[in-house]
């Protein structure tokens, strides 16, 4: 049968088991957006292509299928790309389409034209420019195998105009195939040799710590996890990006490690003799002074991202291999060690704990309204169900240290990029890709007007999300920087000019509810959360509130600040 | 320390882009960059030389290794293997000093290609320390332009 190209697109992304896509058509889009009309995809229409990109990204990470988005040649294009960057930093996988100016008319300084696969060529996975509508199913095909398997990340397909309108013979059968790409075969499977070495080293030590992080979620491994932890009694601390891969109210659970990490995970680094780094990456953020992080410990790192591997802290064990797999070899042969080598782990539990003793997470409790206060709230309120996506800097960092993540894919947070104005289009993209949860997007007032303008769609579709925003205004974590190294000079971060949100959410047809008090916050989130649609809560919360514990750039992990005297 | 690193990659749009700028966001200068096909029409083979901090161009291998287009990657440094360069030469060759040009051509067994009233251009083949002699000894004589091609290299046996 002969289909244009834009129908082939469509039957491809129903054969991809495409049910939401995420977009804004444009010129150059209107023969897609013609077969679009009346398929059986549901199709979401944002505000900005930024929140788009973003939407398919919160899809994705709630769900793990691919999310999807579309946007128009030129600044449609640009304007996805820092959703593009987010999702590739955070391993996501998402296909994006763009339309592209007509193939005769490309690089000629069309009317709306950009460069596309050349902008976003450092920021995906991988890109194509389909200049044969021969190729539109393949390339389809291969954009979806590159997006989910591996280190997953965004793969963009660049779809010029007259390409949409040529027509070609459609298969659907062939459609099937397996892909076959020579020169990208991901390894899963990790090196017998080397997973033996790991289990050595794991024998001869002491104080080992498992350092969990996002790839444990993505590959499903929290069950592996859990077991490991379980059957070695080694303490697990988590990235912000492995959230939820590990029982938070667990003996062995440390809490998060790095620069607002817990004051005892850092310790427990710093003092390790052996560190199982799973599916994480040492980035900066998590290692502190890099020439002084755990002076003492032997490193084992499982990643399947050959690159991850060295790139910061020379490893002694490397595992290349996905996360799931490699733990369940490995637990086979852990669970042979027995409960001698349980035992003498004990010395070093009882010098965690006291270090948690000594060292809490916690904030001032007085009668005022404090931001962490209000997310412990959230925390009782939803039971620790709900799926929280978060703004970028302080409002992230409470949302982390005061939810509780018992399970994978809750929490939603830009953690490579750190982009402002990525938690409230994540959220709507997570509600719609689990609607039967509650989801709530914490936020800070400075970043929520970063994707506002996407209270439209939320209201629009009935996307019944929650945005928290702890308002102190101001751009809250540069000011804490500005606080703590400026000496309080706080240059362009005070937002007092804020709008009213409460005003901002009914002009967009949405409930509004404003809290100053603390006695008000749980009611508050009652009425939100038992109203449909989605509703704006405006947190007047303590200004000058900070974030600790905090590892000042430049120190040493376990040089931490504990708090203002 | 000076490596020589040869990529095969898919012979398709873009892909020498990908690999340069693997190169550029971390600082490298690519010396010398060679691109053509092999006996494969799909397959094109990329002969790089970089100079530069072991550690990063551990991280560059590794990344070269990731890109999608890329089949494999191979440095040759420790392992036996020829090194090719050509280079034309136009170099100042009057009356009274043609037969002294001459003369060097030929004992680096090289060739004269063209030749005009004042100047000749010389080709030679062969790896980078022939090269620079060959440069050193026409210097003298006033080189005009060097063109070369870029080192390809192949393992031995």
């Amino acid at each position: 049968m002969k289909l244009t190209g834009a129908q082939i697109f469509v039957e491809s992304l129903i054969k991809e088991k495409v049910e939401i896509m995420f977009g804004i058509p444009g010129g150059v889009l209107l023969p897609t957006f013609d077969v679009l009309y009346g398929a059986p995809i549901k199709f979401i229409l944002t505000r900005h292509e930024q929140g788009a990109a973003h939407m398919a990204d919160g899809y994705a990470r709630a769900t793990g299928k691919v999310g999807v988005c579309i946007a128009t040649s030129g600044p449609g294009a640009t304007n996805l790309t820092t959703g593009l960057a987010t999702a590739n930093m955070d391993s996501v996988p998402v296909v994006a389409f763009t339309g592209q100016v007509a193939t005769h008319l490309v690089g000629n300084d069309a009317f709306q034209e950009a460069d596309t696969t050349g902008v976003t060529r450092s920021i995906t996975k991988y890109n194509y420019l389909v200049k044969d509508v021969r190729e539109i199913a393949s390339t389809i095909k291969e954009a979806f195998h590159i997006a989910r398997t591996g280190r997953p990340g965004p793969v963009l397909i660049d779809f010029p105009v007259d390409v949409q309108r040529a027509s070609c013979e459609f298969v659907y059968h062939k459609y099937h195939k397996e892909v076959e790409i020579r020169s990208y075969k991901p390894k899963y499977k990790g090196h017998p040799q080397q997973i033996k070495k790991a289990i050595d080293l794991i024998k001869q030590s002491e104080r080992a710590v498992i350092y969990a992080g996002g790839g444990v979620i993505i590959s499903g491994a929290a069950g592996e996890l859990r077991e490991m932890a379980k059957t070695t009694q080694i303490p697990v601390t988590l990235t912000l990006m492995g959230m939820g891969a590990f029982p938070q109210d667990s003996e062995l659970f440390l809490g998060m490690l790095g620069m607002h990490g817990t004051y005892f995970a850092n310790h427990a680094i710093q003092n390790s003799d052996l560190i199982i780094a799973i599916g994480a990456r040492f980035d900066d953020r998590i290692t502190a002074r890099l020439d002084a992080f755990a002076p003492k410990a032997k490193i084992i790192h499982i990643d399947i991202d050959p690159t991850s591997i060295s790139k910061n802290v020379k490893v002694d064990v490397p595992i290349v291999g996905d996360a799931k797999n490699v733990m369940r070899e490995m637990n086979k042969l852990l669970n042979k060690l027995g409960s001698k080598n349980m035992e003498k782990r004990k010395k070093w539990q009882k010098q965690i704990s006291q270090w948690k003793k000594e060292n809490p997470l916690t904030y001032k409790k007085d009668g005022k309204l404090r931001p962490q206060y209000v997310v412990e709230k959230i925390y009782e309120v939803t039971k620790g169900k709900a799926i929280i996506a978060t703004e970028v800097g302080q409002n992230q960092m409470w949302a982390q240290q005061f939810y509780k993540y018992n399970y994978p894919r809750h929490f939603i947070t830009s953690g490579g990029l750190g982009t402002m104005g990525y938690g409230f289009p994540a959220a709507i993209g997570a509600k719609l890709g689990k609607p039967e949860k509650v989801v709530f997007d914490i936020a800070g007032d400075g970043s929520f007007q970063m994707n506002i303008q996407e209270m439209a769609t939320a209201v629009n579709n009935k996307v019944g999300v929650k945005i928290a925003i702890l308002n102190n205004g101001y751009l809250g974590m540069v000011r804490q920087w500005q606080q703590l190294f400026y000496k309080k000079r706080y240059s362009a971060t005070d937002l007092t000019a804020n709008p009213d949100f409460v005003k901002i959410a009914e002009a967009y047809g949405a409930l509004g509810i404003r809290v100053s008090e603390k006695g008000e916050v749980e009611g508050a989130l009652r009425k939100a959360i038992s109203v449909d649609g989605p509703v704006i809560l405006d947190f007047l919360v303590e200004r000058e509130e900070n974030v600790f514990p905090m590892v000042p750039a430049g120190a040493r992990l376990d040089e931490v600040i504990r708090g203002l005297a | 320390m000076r490596h020589t690193i040869s990529v095969l990659v898919e012979n398709k749009p873009g892909v020498l882009a990908r690999i340069s700028s693997l190169f550029s966001a971390r600082g490298f200068n690519i010396d010398s960059l060679a691109v053509g096909e092999t006996e494969q029409h799909d397959v094109s083979r990329m002969t790089i030389i970089v100079k530069g901090d072991e550690k990063i161009l551990e991280q560059v291998m590794k990344q070269l290794n990731k890109l999608i287009d890329i089949i494999k990657v191979i440095d040759f440094v420790g392992q036996p293997h020829l090194e090719r360069d050509l280079v034309l030469i136009k170099v100042n060759a009057g009356k009274g000093k043609r037969s002294e040009v001459l003369e060097i051509v030929d004992i680096f067994r090289a060739k004269i290609v063209d030749v005009a009233s004042n100047s000749v251009i010389v080709e030679m083949t062969g790896d980078e320390e022939k090269i620079l002699a060959l440069v050193n000894m026409l210097k003298p004589y006033g080189i005009k332009e060097i063109v070369r091609t870029g080192i390809v290299a192949m393992g031995r046996g």
